[in-house]
């Protein structure tokens, strides 16, 4: 290896010179470099094809980078045991991926589950994920379909906080979202933010959400990475592409403000 | 005299014939299962082996029953015996919706089902018998259904090469001319296609709503 690995104390997750290419050629990601520190919750925001989808998934190795590298605390993703490493990464899908043959309480153990924990051990943190999440303890036998999509993606956060992973990633947990819920879920994963500090990557294409939510806010547009700032540096910055993102939204949306990392 | 007259008074070669059928379709479609369910896995593990893997079972299934079972003929062991000889043959036959509709059930399973599951870091042995083949149960046994319907109705030609069967009576009353004694073996070989199918939609039915309805 040329390249020393970052040290532990340093980014949680960097990721150097990466491109990601389809096998028939056309390159999806190029040249990313990004780091994502400690407890931050860093938001990837773009359009549809931009590749932030798959910028997350070159994360839990999902897929594999064509060039360059991703570090997992100091790891490059492909020295990991893939197994491994994904147990140690939360990860929360839009529609929320739930197993529909699961109940929630199954949903909610899967990890724990297999992971071979002791079966008193699961049913007393799938009660505390319930609760965490905001969702009543009588769910528990339920099945994904009999949910409402609020419901879902709680259940999706709950199922992804199960084994207490140090890193989350969510890829537009909240998109498929009526807008009184996604509100009101956007506010509850600011509470438990605050509450568990992890280090959490977000996928999303709304502009507003990534204010209210991000700590920093990295812009991806046609694979390459335009500007990663805090949500208040980056409503003023004079970059074309973003200016013409937040053009796009109209007038200027609430910001997370002066909340930083930890 | 009618042919429920006839049946009633043969009774006990009607019964040991449909007996005899029975086995012959049984233990093919067991086989089919054992045999196709597994190949059906595997080529959606390794995609380069699904063409040649549903393409051969296509070809069998376009070859005649008549001449497969000439086809098997000369094979050693097998061919030494004419129920040996049947089974195998209709197992081939059988092979085809298995091995299709345990791939496409297994292919049909939401894909962000399957993502969510290897993103939560399950193994690949894992996600095949805790999500995938649960979720694909219902199109799996609508293939055995399929499977089993075929096979009863293949399994009279059988009687052609002397396997017994049902088919023994609609060849007899064929060569006789006796239309009586081809319902003899027509009417209780139709009974028996219309329970294998009654009897698996039931199952698929049950199992199907259970894990298909995906919301």
């Amino acid at each position: 290896m040329s390249q020393a690995a970052p040290a532990q104390n340093g980014p949680v997750i960097e990721f150097r010179d990466v491109s990601y290419r389809f096998a028939e050629g056309s390159e999806l990601i190029s040249d990313l470099n990004l780091q994502v520190q400690r407890d931050e919750t860093l938001v990837l925001l773009g359009r549809s094809g931009s590749g932030k989808t798959t910028t997350l998934k070159l994360i839990n190795a999902l897929a594999s980078p064509t060039s360059g590298r991703v570090y997992v605390e100091g790891r490059t993703t492909s020295e990991w045991d893939p197994i491994r490493l994904r147990r140690g990464i939360g990860y929360v899908i839009q529609e929320a991926g739930l197993f529909p043959h699961f109940t929630v309480e199954r949903n909610i153990a899967l990890v724990p589950k297999i992971e071979n924990w002791p079966a008193d051990r699961v049913r007393q943190r799938v009660l505390e994920l319930l609760q965490l999440v905001g969702l009543d303890a009588s769910l528990a036998s339920r099945y994904p379909r009999e949910l409402s999509g609020g419901q879902r993606q709680r259940v999706g956060v709950a199922r992804a906080l199960a084994a207490d992973p140090p890193i989350l990633l969510m890829d537009e947990p909240f998109g498929a979202l009526d807008p009184i819920t996604r509100a009101e879920l956007q506010r509850e994963f600011l509470a438990l933010q605050k509450r568990l500090a992890k280090t959490v990557v977000f996928v999303t294409h709304d502009l507003r959400e990534a204010l209210l939510l991000g700590t920093r806010i990295a812009l991806m547009e046609a694979g390459k990475l335009v500007a990663a700032l805090p949500p208040q540096q980056f409503v003023e910055c004079s970059n074309p592409i973003v200016k013409q993102y937040l053009d796009a939204f109209g007038s200027c949306p609430p910001t997370n403000g002066n909340r930083g990392p930890g | 005299m009618n042919v429920f007259q006839f049946i009633a008074q043969n009774h006990s070669e009607v019964l040991e014939l449909t007996l005899e059928h029975l086995w012959m379709v049984g233990i093919s479609t067991l086989l089919a299962v054992m045999v196709g369910i597994p190949l059906g896995i595997l080529i959606t593990r390794c995609p380069a082996l699904d063409k040649p893997v549903l393409g051969s079972a296509n070809i069998i299934q376009t070859i005649p029953s008549l001449a497969l079972f000439g086809f098997l003929l000369p094979v050693p062991w097998i061919g030494a015996r004419a129920d040996r000889l049947a089974i195998l043959a209709l197992t081939l036959y059988a092979l085809l919706p298995l091995i299709r509709n345990t791939y496409a059930g297994i292919k049909g399973v939401d894909t962000s089902v399957v993502e969510a599951g290897r993103g939560m870091g399950m193994t690949d042995r894992q996600l095949l018998f805790q999500v995938q083949l649960p979720l694909a149960l219902g199109v799996i046994i609508a293939g055995v259904r399929v499977a089993a319907v075929i096979s009863v109705g293949l399994a009279t030609i059988a009687a052609a090469i002397g396997a017994g069967g049902l088919g023994e009576y609609i060849f007899r009353g064929l060569a006789m001319v006796n239309n009586q004694l081809i319902l003899a073996g027509a009417i209780p070989a139709a009974a028996l296609a219309l329970l294998a199918d009654v009897s698996l939609g039931w199952l698929e039915k049950r199992l199907g709503t259970k894990t298909v309805t995906v919301s």
